[in-house]
């Protein structure tokens, strides 16, 4: 194909823009929206790793990202220190992470959604009723963000230089993980996975390690949240966040790795202008839903980049990636 | 002794209660495959519209049954109008609901405010009866007889009458079902529709103990989860039993260990999935 010159070309003005972008946006606010876009991009290619690639979908990852934020939210105030705090919400997300998948990988679409929600469920649980660990629902107050090698990150600037560093290791290395062979293993489990056993592929193990790589790019994003905002309270491992960063992946389009960054950035400024001025963005996140799922469930990307591609190539039907919906019905088989 | 039996009482409301919310979802997941994530929201807004019902005037039980009615009238629109679009996406159907449950819990949240409301036990449901020593509050005993009744009437139209052959015939093969002339899709209005009912009812019944408050619906709908895992899809007795279990660890683990409560509910799901994942009484893995 002769798509690597545009493509390389897109990424690095890309890069341009985001490097430069707290030059131009003077604003404090529009940088701190840029960072939320960010760490949510992160949290969104993390869900995307298993709903697009593994054909799994999830809706228990809020409490994957939540417990990310709890550990280190719990380690630093006890006084351990934030390079610990950020070893242990590593570590015990992913930990978490590999419990849910022996549990929900017992059963794959439907099934798999199902086992998710209610293990999320319990997390929340835990956060919002164990007060003696969690504050409960009051939440815990976080009053630092980490100075990695000295570096000063309280200013907005300063934190969005810090999350785009981190965001542009996650899409380097997504990008290699995608075209890895294991990538294409994933790709197969949830396409054919009864060939792919065939063809000697531990299938559990494919889609198990599929979900502990989820776990820890939710757990990055988690870690990033808790600094941004510098307070977590049982209210981010709910339902709903686990079905906003779905949201992201599914309006973006599943399987890629720009459809998820899109839809973060759709849904977080949106989310931002809505609540600017009503306070409905439940029910605005519910007409979204609905819409996406109703009239493009292939998502923005797939959708505009075939239409891209059919210009480039100067004709129309070529093959995109599976649309958002269909890959848990070919897992079931 | 008697904190003991106060429990006892309160997991066998909760247990009831809870039969009434997922006898539908297992229904509508035995016949649609898709766990409906909305069912918090029609317990929800049907506790919501009883209370409503309730200040105009209207008596308990008429009030439960008008919110009953209500709800199949929202659920035979969502399918009709919504569901029925995305007939065969399983996944898609899903999310929908998930969207739509969004919707209706800001929405309650707009009419009905963050306020808790707590509708009074009907007056004729006060009281208590007092036989052997032992005292049962009456609501409490009201609510498991038509739990009771609601599981007997269930089973009879299920297990006894025609439309309830037909619709063992679309969970056990929906394409074989067709094949012989069953109109499996109006049978997944009528599901739903009966789903959506009985989780209002329930709603309606349960409100002057569980009191309505912003994010029930989201309480609700684990619940209701994890009892269709335990029983298995598509089964009635999977979902008695599977209630009346989550109804007591529920509230012994409240009382014994309120830290960890969720985590007790989710000790019976860990065993059923790794032993035996179609549920108790399931044919079908999840």
């Amino acid at each position: 194909m002769k798509r690597a010159l545009p493509a390389t070309l897109v990424v690095s003005v890309a890069v341009a823009v985001l490097a430069s972008l707290p030059m131009w946006l003077t604003n404090t606010y529009y940088v701190n929206v840029a960072s939320q876009v960010l760490f949510w991009a992160i949290f969104a290619l993390g869900l995307n790793v298993l709903v697009g690639y593994a054909g799994l979908t999830s809706l228990g990852h809020a409490a994957l990202f939540a417990m990310s934020a709890y550990s280190a939210a719990i380690v630093v105030t006890a006084g351990g220190g934030h390079l610990l705090g950020a070893l242990a919400a590593i570590v015990a997300t992913m930990t978490t992470a590999a419990l849910f998948a022996v549990l929900a990988l017992r059963a794959t679409g439907i099934g798999f959604l199902m086992i998710t929600l209610a293990l999320g469920q319990i997390v929340w649980g835990v956060a919002y009723r164990w007060a003696g660990l969690t504050n409960g629902d009051n939440g815990i107050n976080f009053n630092s963000r980490p100075q990695p090698f000295g570096i000063d990150l309280t200013s907005a600037p300063a934190f969005y230089y810090a999350v785009l560093l981190v965001f542009l290791t996650a899409v380097v290395s997504m990008a290699v993980f995608v075209h890895s062979p294991f990538g294409a293993a994933v790709r197969g489990t949830r396409d054919q996975p009864r060939r792919m056993t065939a063809l000697g592929y531990n299938v559990w193990l494919v889609r198990f390690v599929a979900f502990v790589v989820s776990g820890f790019w939710t757990a990055v994003a988690g870690l990033l949240f808790l600094y941004y905002n510098q307070f977590i309270s049982p209210q981010v491992a709910a339902l709903q966040t686990s079905a906003e960063a779905l949201l992201m992946v599914i309006s973006g389009g599943s399987a890629t790795i720009l459809g998820p960054i899109a839809g973060a950035a759709i849904v977080v400024i949106m989310k931002n202008v809505v609540s600017a001025y009503v306070e409905r963005w439940n029910m605005v996140l519910g007409v979204i839903f609905v819409l996406i799922i109703s009239f493009m469930p292939e998502g923005l990307v797939p959708g505009v980049g075939r239409l891209v591609r059919a210009l480039w190539a100067g004709r129309s039907g070529v093959k995109t990636n599976e649309p958002a919906v269909k890959p848990a019905r070919g897992a079931q088989s | 002794m008697n904190l003991w039996l106060v429990l006892a009482i309160n997991s066998v409301t909760l247990g009831g209660l809870l039969f009434l919310l997922s006898a539908g979802f297992s229904l509508i997941f035995g016949l649609m495959r898709i766990p409906n994530l909305m069912h918090g929201s029609f317990f929800m807004l049907g506790a919501y519209l009883g209370s409503a019902f309730l200040n105009k005037g209207l008596g308990f039980w008429p009030a439960a049954l008008a919110s009953a009615a209500s709800m199949a009238l929202l659920g035979a629109l969502v399918e009709r109008l919504l569901l029925r679009r995305l007939a065969g996406h399983e996944l898609a159907q899903v999310l929908l609901t998930l969207g739509l449950s969004f919707i209706v819990a800001d929405a309650c949240l707009m009419i009905w405010t963050g306020d808790p409301i707590q509708p009074a036990t009907p007056p004729d449901l006060r009281g208590s009866i007092v036989t052997v020593g032992l005292v049962f509050p009456i609501y409490r005993v009201a609510i498991l007889g038509v739990a009771v009744a609601m599981a007997l009437a269930l089973w009879l139209l299920i297990d006894r009458t025609r439309l309830g052959a037909m619709i063992r015939a679309g969970v056990d093969d929906a394409a074989i079902a067709r094949v012989v002339g069953i109109k499996v899709s109006q049978l997944f209005t009528l599901v739903y529709c009966l789903g959506a009912a009985l989780a209002g009812f329930a709603g309606v019944v349960g409100s002057p103990y569980l009191s309505i408050y912003p994010g029930l619906d989201a309480e609700m709908l684990p619940l209701a989860l994890i009892v269709v895992i335990l029983g298995g899809a598509g089964s009635l007795p999977g979902a008695l039993l599977g209630s009346f279990i989550i109804g007591f660890l529920y509230n012994f683990g409240q009382a014994k260990y309120p830290d960890l409560a969720y985590v007790i509910l989710f000790v019976p799901m860990v065993i059923v999935l790794v032993v035996r994942p179609q549920g108790l009484f399931g044919r079908v893995a999840l």
